[in-house]
């Protein structure tokens, strides 16, 4: 008891925080078997694993058909024919594209990732930096998309597929949507009565209806409404639907946000003479945004996998680009091996997008807590 | 006062010398009457102490003076500027009118430097170097230069008030109003802040001060402002404040703060 004697425990805090060792039986103790129904589902999920690994392995590892010349091998063996990856991974990434171009997607492809890879470092996250760098990356990849000067043949989008289209339809979502969102929740919260309505009114019917539903109009009923010879394009209307439908999703988000904002911020703001949009942007956004950062990050992720949906209105992202390819007769029984491959993309987009958005939170909440 | 066009101007020989003019103004929430018939002058290097028990409108008095409440009756006069629904006349008001809240309301995304910055550089278009060198002298005026680049997170109630204090002051106000400025702080971190505020009283400042500090009161004020009920019930130099107020309200009120 001598301890409590020296003064806001200076000596303790001198000393290194005790280090806890836990070993690995401890830990099976407190993580798997505290209490009976943890040890019963522990029980379980071992022998579910005992009886499905060892014949999932055999199928996906040992058995299975990495490389074949052709459907033969394939057929002959017991485990994954994964051969049909190697053989058919044109089409399935690259859609109805033409063959012999599609040296400029992987271009357009590797400077996407290039860019988004400089974008997503902090240090670079500047306006000097992260404007110039994707008007230089949009314009490379849609030179490359698109081609037609500087001796490209040209491409029409409707001949786009596969992953470029996904990556097109999710850039172009995300880039479109975020800023309309943040307008549509901050009129949402809007004083003036017309602005609410307005933003209110189309938040709730676009959210009250199916994407699918969009998309069809956007593809189908819209250009009923345009004027003879004006014509926009098809793969311009999903992606602006996408967009809006996007927007009033992650409007609600962001409103969120908005209202976690203590009403002092906006009077402190307002007290230093601070007008309207100075404050939305310099105090009011940042802290919001913040706080709902794993929700927008969501939505974001979510729009990434609802560029499949476009294959109702005819266009082959990776998904139905795959779909397309298993028509062949000789490849087709192997549809799991594809669809697997494309979850493999699925999942690597997904998951480097979740994991960033984790270590976006970590950075942010350093030492920046109320 | 020359860069105030006619039109804003309220001119008449009083109000070249009064900083803030309260004339009959009343204010209801709702059913409530928060205000009631406010009469008050305030002039310029004057420091004036409000006090009344909680609920007595003095909050409210004050956060009308920059229009963060909407006065219903009445007329507000700041500066020789009527307070009016004119939005460039309110913005113009409060970057020239600074105010220090009862929970401080520092900007917590923001370091220090850049809460004292950002209304300096994007209010009165300020350059970035020329805001920051201004931050820095204030920062050390309220003895916290060491603290520039911390985030309001990380420093104690004591030390964020007194930067709530530097920002209003970078913006180098004609008027300074506190509200309950060391209400929400731990007794020893309130002198500090108060020894702050004083120094300020010194230079000249023109202070509005909604306080229980009656020590600080008796140091600094020109003149204490009494509320009670949504009324200012008595108005007196501090002297005669303290040792023979009239009003029997006002004396109950002071019995009860100075009796223990």
């Amino acid at each position: 008891m001598t301890d409590t004697v020296i003064p806001h425990g200076r000596a303790e805090s001198d000393a290194p925080p005790p280090i806890e060792k836990i070993g690995a039986l401890r830990w099976a103790r407190q993580n798997l078997f505290n209490g009976w129904l943890n040890s019963l589902l522990t029980l379980v999920a071992a022998a579910g694993l005992f009886y499905a690994l060892p014949p999932l392995i055999e199928w996906a590892l040992l058995d299975a058909v990495w490389v074949a010349a052709s459907d033969e091998a394939c057929r002959q063996a017991t485990g994954a024919c994964w051969a049909v990856v190697p053989q058919k991974h044109r089409p399935m990434l690259f859609g109805v594209y033409p063959y012999d171009e599609h040296w400029r997607l992987i271009v357009a492809l590797l400077i996407y990732v290039v860019a988004i890879c400089v974008t997503l470092v902090p240090r670079f996250f500047r306006r000097g930096i992260v404007l110039p760098l994707w008007i230089f990356a949009l314009t490379g990849i849609g030179l490359m998309l698109w081609g037609g000067v500087f001796g490209l043949t040209y491409v029409d989008t409707s001949q786009w597929g596969g992953l470029p289209l996904t990556m097109v339809l999710f850039t172009g979502t995300v880039v479109l949507g975020m800023p309309i969102s943040v307008l549509l929740a901050l009129g949402r919260r809007s004083s003036l009565p017309a602005v609410k309505t307005v933003c209110v009114t189309f938040i709730e019917s676009i959210r009250g209806v199916p994407l699918v539903t969009i998309l069809f109009v956007s593809a189908v009923v819209f250009p009923l409404f345009l004027p003879d010879g004006v014509d926009i394009n098809k793969l311009f209307r999903a992606m602006v639907g996408m967009a809006i439908f996007f927007a009033c999703y992650q409007a609600e988000v962001i409103r969120g946000g908005l209202q976690a904002i203590p009403r002092g911020q906006y009077e402190a703001a307002e007290a230093l003479g601070l007008g309207y949009w100075h404050m939305t942007r310099k105090i009011i956004l940042p802290q919001a945004l913040r706080i709902c950062l794993p929700g927008i990050m969501n939505h974001i992720i979510a729009a990434f996998k609802n560029t499949s949906l476009v294959l109702i209105i005819g266009l082959f992202d990776i998904l139905t680009a795959t779909s397309a390819v298993l028509q062949d007769p000789l490849w087709s029984r192997f549809f799991v091996e594809a669809y697997l491959f494309v979850a493999l993309v699925y999942f690597v987009f997904c998951f480097a997008l979740s994991k960033y958005s984790q270590g976006l939170e970590r950075r942010l909440s350093e030492g920046r807590r109320l | 006062m020359t860069d105030v066009s006619p039109v804003q101007t309220v001119a008449s020989a009083a109000s070249e010398e009064s900083a803030i003019e309260l004339i009959g103004v009343g204010k209801w929430y709702g059913e409530f009457q928060a205000l009631r018939d406010i009469n008050l002058s305030v002039r310029r290097g004057e420091r004036v102490v409000v006090c009344g028990p909680s609920g007595s409108g003095k909050s409210t008095m004050i956060r009308c003076i920059n229009r963060l409440e909407v006065h219903q009756r009445g007329t507000i006069i700041v500066d020789g500027v009527e307070l009016t629904d004119n939005l460039k006349n309110i913005e113009r008001i409060r970057s020239d009118v600074g105010m220090v809240f009862q929970s401080f309301n520092l900007f917590p995304h923001l370091t220090v430097m850049d809460n004292l910055t950002l209304a300096p550089m994007w209010v009165r278009k300020k350059p970035k170097a020329d805001a920051e060198q201004i931050a820095m002298q204030y920062l050390e005026r309220v003895q916290i230069p060491e603290q520039a680049f911390k985030f309001p997170g990380q420093l104690s109630g004591g030390q964020q008030q007194r930067v709530a204090i530097a920002r209003a002051l970078c913006m180098e106000p004609k008027i300074m109003l506190f509200d309950e400025p060391t209400s929400a702080l731990d007794p020893e971190m309130i002198k500090e802040v108060l020894d702050v505020m004083v120094e300020l009283a010194q230079s000249g400042m023109t202070m509005v001060v909604v306080t229980h500090e009656m020590g600080f009161a008796k140091t600094v004020a020109d003149t204490m402002v009494f509320m009670d009920n949504a009324e200012v019930v008595e108005v007196a130099p501090p002297d005669q404040f303290f040792t023979n107020p009239t009003n029997d309200r006002t004396k109950l009120f002071l019995s009860q703060i100075l009796s223990h």
